[in-house]
This record gives structure tokens, sequence and C-alpha cells, in this order.
């Protein structure tokens, strides 16, 4: 039986006392884009929640683009909501598989990764994403001339 | 939301995710469900066979999926017991008062954020 993360989630804040419950992204109309050149010609890049500079206070934290060489190794994760009772986040490609990925472009089955990944924050505020840093991430994207993207929220 | 912008701007985009309840409703456009403690998305912690079966999976659904909201789940496990699915925001009664406290400290540090100005325009 798959966890209802939304349930969850309301019924720990109510008992932390809020009075309002956190209203999640809800969308009917799914935008979709197919492929326009095939994987092993294609350019992918990476979309993370997890933290490259955790100096950044969480509350002024947006959305950034790094170079993939200058990838650590290993992402702050400390202040995300995730299920520190039962796993740990010591293992980078856990949820950032960047092994994987080299690999497959090795292999010849996907084209190339691009030069930049990227951070978005785990924001309350829809707005923030919506108008701030979604669009900055579509914005070096395209600089990139990036194909594909791949999004591992933790 | 980011991959929905992206999937406007004609990049094709896949969500790797344990949360699949939060996808599904804000309208995600391909997601690869691996149903594993939130955490480690991509697969079991130095489990590399694991991880490399979700990129793979991830790979593939770019290409294959027909339509918006298209969701692959996996078949992985994170063990033969399922007592992990308790353990996320386990809301307790013996730990009422924790998080009441909890709540007053996480809605008194807000209110400090603002006051230094701590906050995203």
């Amino acid at each position: 039986m798959n966890i209802k993360y939304i349930q969850r989630t309301r019924d720990y804040y109510r008992a932390q006392g809020f009075k309002h419950d956190y209203s999640w992204a809800d969308n009917r109309v799914i935008p979709f884009s197919r492929p326009k050149k095939p994987l092993n010609e294609a350019r992918l890049t990476i979309i993370t929640t997890a933290v490259v500079e955790p100096d950044i206070p969480k509350p002024v934290r947006s959305a950034q683009s790094y170079s993939l060489t200058a990838l650590p190794d290993h992402l702050d994760t400390a202040e995300l909501s995730w299920d520190k009772t039962t796993t740990h986040t010591h293992d980078r490609e856990s949820y950032f598989p960047i092994r994987a990925l080299t690999s497959k472009v090795e292999d010849g089955s996907l084209g190339s990764l691009a030069p930049r990944f990227h951070f978005v924050p785990t924001e309350y505020s829809q707005r923030h994403t919506l108008t701030q840093d979604a669009p900055l991430i579509k914005t070096h994207c395209q600089e990139d001339s990036v194909d594909l993207a791949i999004l591992i929220p933790i | 939301m980011t991959a929905r912008t992206l999937e406007d701007a004609g990049i094709s985009t896949v969500v790797l995710g344990s949360a699949l309840d939060i996808l599904e409703k804000a309208g995600t456009p391909r997601i690869v469900f691996n149903d594993l403690p939130l955490g480690n998305p991509v697969g079991k912690p130095f489990d590399r066979a694991m991880q490399m079966r979700s990129i793979e999976a991830a790979l593939r659904l770019l290409y294959s999926a027909e339509v918006g909201g298209t969701v692959e789940t996996l078949p992985h496990r994170w063990s033969q017991q399922e007592d992990w699915r308790r353990n996320f925001l386990e809301v307790r009664p013996e730990h009422q008062a924790q998080l009441l406290s909890l709540g007053e400290e996480n809605r008194k540090q807000r209110l400090e954020n603002k006051r230094l100005g701590l906050f995203r325009p």
C-alpha cells in the first residue's frame, strides 16, 4: 500500500498546531513534449532538490545552476524532509546518479550530459517555483541546448 | 512544477521519485515511481544494480510515454518487512507535547526570519 504523503504531512503539521493545511499543487492539464532527438543523440540534464550551498539560509535559497565539473561529493540533505529514521543519504548515487548516467553516455546509449546541473529548492511557496525558479532553470536549459531532463526530488 | 515549465518549452522530462500522490496531484508529465523510503529516489544506498534499473526505466519512459501523466511503477522493495512505512512523520499520542512545542518553535522562527529580512520577494 503506497504511503499517502499528503495526508501524512497534513496530520503531522496539524499535530504541531498549525491551523491551515498546506495546499499542494493541483493540476489537471498536463503539458507534454515528445523527445525530438533519439536518446543516443540527446543531451540530458539533472535537476535536484539536494542543497549545493548549505551556507545560504533556507528561507532565501533559490534555484541555481552549477557546472557538473564542480559537483560536490555529497550534497546537503539535512534540512530536507525525508525518512531519516529508515534510511540515510551517504550514497550520492541514491539521489544524484551521476555515475550511472555517465556510464550511459560512455556506452553510447545516451548522447551527452549537459554542462550544468540544477538545484531547485523545495519551496513552500508555489509562486516562487512558478515565477522564479522554474523559469530560470528553463532559460539555463535552453542556453545549454538540453533535450531531456531527469528531476529527482529527495 | 519545474517539469511542467520545461515541457511547455519543448524539453521532455521524467521525475524519478517516491512520493507518488504528491507528484500525481501536481500533474507531473512522466513519473518513475520507486516505492522506497523518502531520501533515496534512485534506489537503495550502494545498491548499484537497483539504481541502474531506475535510471534505465527513466530513460525508457522519456520515449515510451504517449501522454502526460504516465506513471511507471518499479518493482523495487526496501525490505521484506513493511514496517518502515510507519516511520516518516509518524504522529504518536506520546509525541503530542513534543510536536506542539516543535510547531511553536517553527512559528517563532518564521517570524524571526521575517524580522531579519530572510525571505524571498
